[in-house]
């Protein structure tokens, strides 16, 4: 019997063409290597101290919490993070991993471009070369990132085909990383994909929730009741949520893009509206048609604009561990200009899909609750895009 | 076990592919019918997936454009059905397509249709040996091979992935810029060895083929040619008269390879 490996419960698995096994192989074994071994963990940590800017802090928002007068709400600032968004974390440790392995060149796929800039940020520190796959969609929506890019040094492929979006730069990354295993590392920017990739990205970002609860218990003598993230595949969420799950007084909340709404067919609300599948490497829900076509899915966020989630959060649907609710466009733009005015901290408009639910949520809660929301980015990428949203051009 | 076998007992077998849908379903019977009397020994029919991952652009484009005109599994079951019954075809096929294809439709139901039609093999460009075990039981159950690949980054897999193996082996090569020519020089014959070092079974290859005097030298050392770029160029040069060009590029190859 063959063993089907990197399962979270029904979940994960290696769902790939026989032509990249030996990579994902090649990789797990370097990853078993290298996780627990010292020398790696303090060049990483030194990276992220040194050079990314951890610990990231973990914010009172007063005003806010004032203001919607219920729960006590704190942001994990991630958007404070070199290069913006949380995305640095597992970039850091990739990139460093891949360097370990012998690899000189990095590959990626980005949808807000965060990812995109992170890995071409990391490429340029540690002398790789550095290709993005980008959506044409996404390069038109987010051209400034397309920019910063190409300023790292790193090449940036405008994917055409299928929806033009994350999940086609995907498509194209897989089939580039098989046509240049030799030289190339896949660095995947979130808990999805063939084993290993959703435990190396969780296990690299659980250095959010690893700090937020240290963080928490210096400020508050306690842990919180409630975390809330913002989720596409899901790396920002599962590096916030990780430390807690076995808490089970933390409530954990990933909020999903609805797009124009879960009643409608634009919205990228994978559990709220996807079914069991499996796509991408493995098994978790996917927004799909009844003949498990990959729906096209929408939403504001490019980042969020993603057919499936991370297979660990499908595990945590079906436990019940986690909560995944969705926020459709009109509230994340109304919760990216709250927070904008209210706390003088603009969010990416993914981070801002939990701010929406966290102004949902907090008024309904005793002033003695406590709930972190995770900024996951920083929002001036997205300033054109809502200018225009709300029916403003502005030039860049 | 399947029927699979019997594709290889007249000679080298070759083995065309059709993406059904493109430009439609009565094009795909058409050609699926001259493809026959052509003296083809089986045909591979794709059904499409809206990211076709494992295959080129042109593929992936194939299919979108498939999927966009209304294509679904069950009007391709329900195409096959019409050939077997009303155009008495009674060549055996061979599906390929993705996981997600089958699992949705499940795959119990869908292993149980296909068998009822003659299909005797399915090819799941996901799934390599770690996860063949969720498909590979009820295939068998229903008489359906699950075909396995090897590919040149399998190397030490080869063993395990043959030794498990039924019906035919699927020789893939690398799309990288060596070129064709360079594959079926090298990479095929060695690939084909490697697999019968392990198990006497039949090697099937076919990536990028595409003219006879390539069909001819890959045939030197694999069991079966699978030919899918000649025949989507041609698709895409004739569209809905295609079936009239196909039958003698079929006689081509397969006089080619004999």
């Amino acid at each position: 019997m063959a063993d089907s490996k990197g399962r979270f419960g029904i979940h994960g698995g290696q769902y790939i063409p026989e032509t990249l096994m030996n990579a994902v192989n090649e990789l797990e074994v370097a990853y078993n290597r290298y996780k627990d071994d010292p020398e790696f963990n303090r060049e990483l940590k030194d990276l992220l101290d040194n050079y990314a800017g951890r610990p990231s802090i973990l914010y009172y928002a007063e005003k806010m919490t004032k203001d919607l007068g219920g729960a006590k709400i704190y942001l994990k600032r991630e958007d404070l993070n070199h290069t913006g968004s949380h995305k640095i974390n597992n970039v850091l440790g990739q990139a460093l991993l891949a360097k370990k392995m012998g690899k000189t060149r990095l590959i990626a796929e980005t949808g807000a471009g965060q990812h995109g800039v992170a890995t071409a940020t990391a490429a340029a520190l540690l002398g790789m070369e550095c290709v993005i796959f980008m959506g044409k969609v996404d390069t038109e929506r987010q051209a400034l990132n397309v920019y910063r890019m190409k300023l790292l040094g790193a090449d940036v492929v405008s994917v055409t085909t299928g929806t033009a979006t994350l999940k086609d730069a995907v498509n194209a990354c897989m089939g580039e990383w098989t046509t240049r295993l030799d030289d190339t590392h896949y660095c995947l920017g979130s808990v999805m994909g063939p084993h290993p990739f959703p435990t190396i990205v969780r296990d690299f970002q659980a250095v959010i929730s690893r700090e937020s609860r240290a963080q928490i218990l210096e400020a508050e003598g306690r842990l919180p009741d409630y975390v809330l993230a913002c989720c596409g595949g899901g790396s920002n969420a599962i590096g916030s949520f990780y430390h807690y799950i076995n808490d089970e007084g933390v409530g954990l909340i990933g909020c999903e893009a609805a797009g124009r709404g879960i009643d409608t067919f634009e919205t990228a609300a994978t559990i709220n509206t996807g079914k069991l599948g499996i796509f991408h490497g493995m098994k978790s829900y996917f927004c799909q048609d009844e003949y498990g076509q990959i729906a096209p899915v929408y939403s504001i966020s490019a980042g969020l604009d993603y057919p499936g989630i991370g297979p660990e959060h499908a595990m945590l649907h079906d436990s019940g561990r986690a909560q995944y609710v969705a926020v459709t466009d009109d509230e994340a733009v109304d919760a990216f200009e709250y927070l904008s005015r209210m706390e003088g901290i603009i969010p990416a408009i993914e981070s801002a899909h939990a701010v929406a639910y966290a102004k949902k949520l907090a008024p309904t809660l005793d002033k003695d609750k406590i709930m972190i929301v995770t900024i996951s980015g920083r929002g001036d990428k997205d300033c054109a895009a809502i200018a225009r949203y709300r029916g403003e051009e502005i030039y860049e | 076990m399947s029927n699979i076998y019997k594709a290889f007992e007249n000679g080298k077998a070759f083995i065309p592919f059709i993406l059904c849908g493109d430009p439609d379903i009565e094009t795909t019977a058409g050609c699926i019918v001259e493809m026959e009397k052509a003296g083809a020994s089986m045909i591979e029919l794709e059904i499409p997936f809206s990211d076709a991952t494992a295959e080129g652009p042109v593929i992936m484009e194939c299919s979108i454009r498939a999927l966009e005109k209304g294509i679904t599994t069950d009007k391709i079951f329900e195409m096959v059905k019409s050939l077997r019954e009303e155009k008495n075809v009674k060549i055996p096929f061979v599906f390929m397509t993705y996981a997600n294809v089958v699992f949705s439709y499940g795959i119990e139901r869908f292993c149980k249709r296909a068998s009822e039609l003659g299909v005797e093999g399915l090819i799941l460009a996901d799934v390599p040996y770690e996860e063949k075990d969720e498909f590979d039981g009820i295939c068998k159950e229903n008489g359906i091979d699950l075909i396995s690949m090897i590919t040149p980054t399998s190397c030490e897999r080869t063993p395990m992935i043959v030794s498990s193996a039924s019906g035919m082996i699927y020789i893939g090569t690398s799309f990288d810029s060596n070129g064709v020519e360079d594959a079926i020089k090298t990479e095929i014959p060695k690939l084909c060895a490697s697999v019968r070092e392990v198990a006497d079974i039949p090697c099937v290859t076919g990536f990028g083929i595409s003219t006879p005097e390539q069909a001819a030298e890959a045939a030197k050392s694999a069991d079966g040619i699978l030919c899918g770029t000649g025949i989507i160029e041609l698709i895409a040069k004739y569209k809905e008269d295609a079936p009239a060009h196909i039958g003698d590029y079929v006689k081509s190859m397969v006089s080619a390879i004999k």
